[in-house]
């Protein structure tokens, strides 16, 4: 840039700019900051808040749990009873009420806290958060919860990759709920009829109770919504000890 | 702009340079804590997973 000066000396006679190409180089740093500041945000969004969230999303299992009381893992045999129809749990607003487990996510499964609300303040930070207006886990109709597919802990990254037969289960006080996918479909944002009782059907009485989870849809965008449902296939007791096929995911987020 | 604060920062180049260094992690830790998190309010690109709720 000043190529006068480092020939004829150092600093001292740096020779002086006109004020218009001052001006113009203070707007060009401006603008390379600008880009610069830019790209920063997308690596914190990509990137460091996945750190915060799993940080946030510990210390609420952990309060979880204490509050849960001591966890059963039984030996390694499932006893396979039916144990009956499932109680509806209930809990208040704000509240995280339950772990949900995906046996067939990541390479050994993941597990997230359940939060009731779906503000920023939860699934921003707290993992899965439960539509309150939607029903509870064990009644009839549809238990919609929502989650961040790319940031902020990217909780349902693998949300396509749920197979005939795959299983995702919640725990709350009342015990381990088990799911089983049965359809995925992509609707626009605006489709909110995905949270009724029945899904799209106005009015219709639920028979059955299902999980609904959306989320974001193709991954970094948010131009439309990922919708997998699930129905409740069985529960058990927390005293029976949870599901052989998470036992240890249970193990290791209650330990 | 940063030539004019780079003049103007105490010590000889290497304590300079030293001195940059730190004001730039500074200024990112900043953006990182506190100005993003504030911006991830009103743009956010990717966070949107909710539906048929307008403003979420």
């Amino acid at each position: 840039m000043n190529r006068a000066a480092t020939a004829t000396g150092r600093r001292a006679t740096r020779p002086r700019q006109s004020v218009g190409s001052r001006i113009a180089g203070f707007f060009g740093e401006l603008l390379i900051t600008l880009g610069i500041v830019l790209m920063l945000y997308v690596a914190w969004e990509l990137w460091w808040t996945n750190i915060d969230s799993a940080q946030a999303q510990q210390e609420v299992t952990n309060n979880l749990v204490q509050n849960l009381g001591e966890v059963v893992i039984p030996e390694v045999k499932d006893d396979g009873k039916d144990y009956g129809p499932a109680p509806v749990s209930e809990f208040g607003s704000g509240e995280t009420f339950g772990i949900m487990y995906f046996p067939t996510w990541g390479s050994n499964g993941t597990y997230h806290p359940v939060t009731n609300g779906v503000g920023d303040d939860v699934i921003n930070n707290l993992g899965i958060g439960h539509y309150p207006n939607t029903q509870q886990p064990g009644e009839k109709g549809n238990f919609a919860v929502a989650a961040h597919r790319q940031t902020h802990g990217q909780v349902f990254w693998d949300i396509d990759k749920l197979h005939e037969g795959d299983k995702i289960y919640l725990q709350t006080k009342d015990g381990y709920y088990t799911y089983t996918w049965s359809k995925t479909e992509i609707v626009n944002p605006s489709v909110g009829e995905v949270l009724l009782p029945v899904p799209h059907e106005w009015g219709a009485e639920p028979t059955d109770s299902i999980l609904t989870m959306t989320t974001c849809h193709p991954k970094y965008t948010t131009r439309q919504r990922m919708i997998a449902y699930s129905e409740l296939t069985d529960w058990r007791p927390l005293d029976a000890g949870p599901p052989l096929a998470i036992r240890d995911l249970v193990a290791k987020a209650t330990s | 702009m940063y030539a004019w604060i780079f003049r103007n920062l105490p010590g000889p180049m290497w304590l300079r340079i030293i001195e940059s260094l730190i004001l730039i992690a500074a200024v990112v830790l900043l953006l990182m804590m506190y100005v993003f998190p504030w911006l991830n309010e009103y743009i956010s690109p990717f966070t949107d997973s909710t539906i048929g709720q307008s403003t979420q």
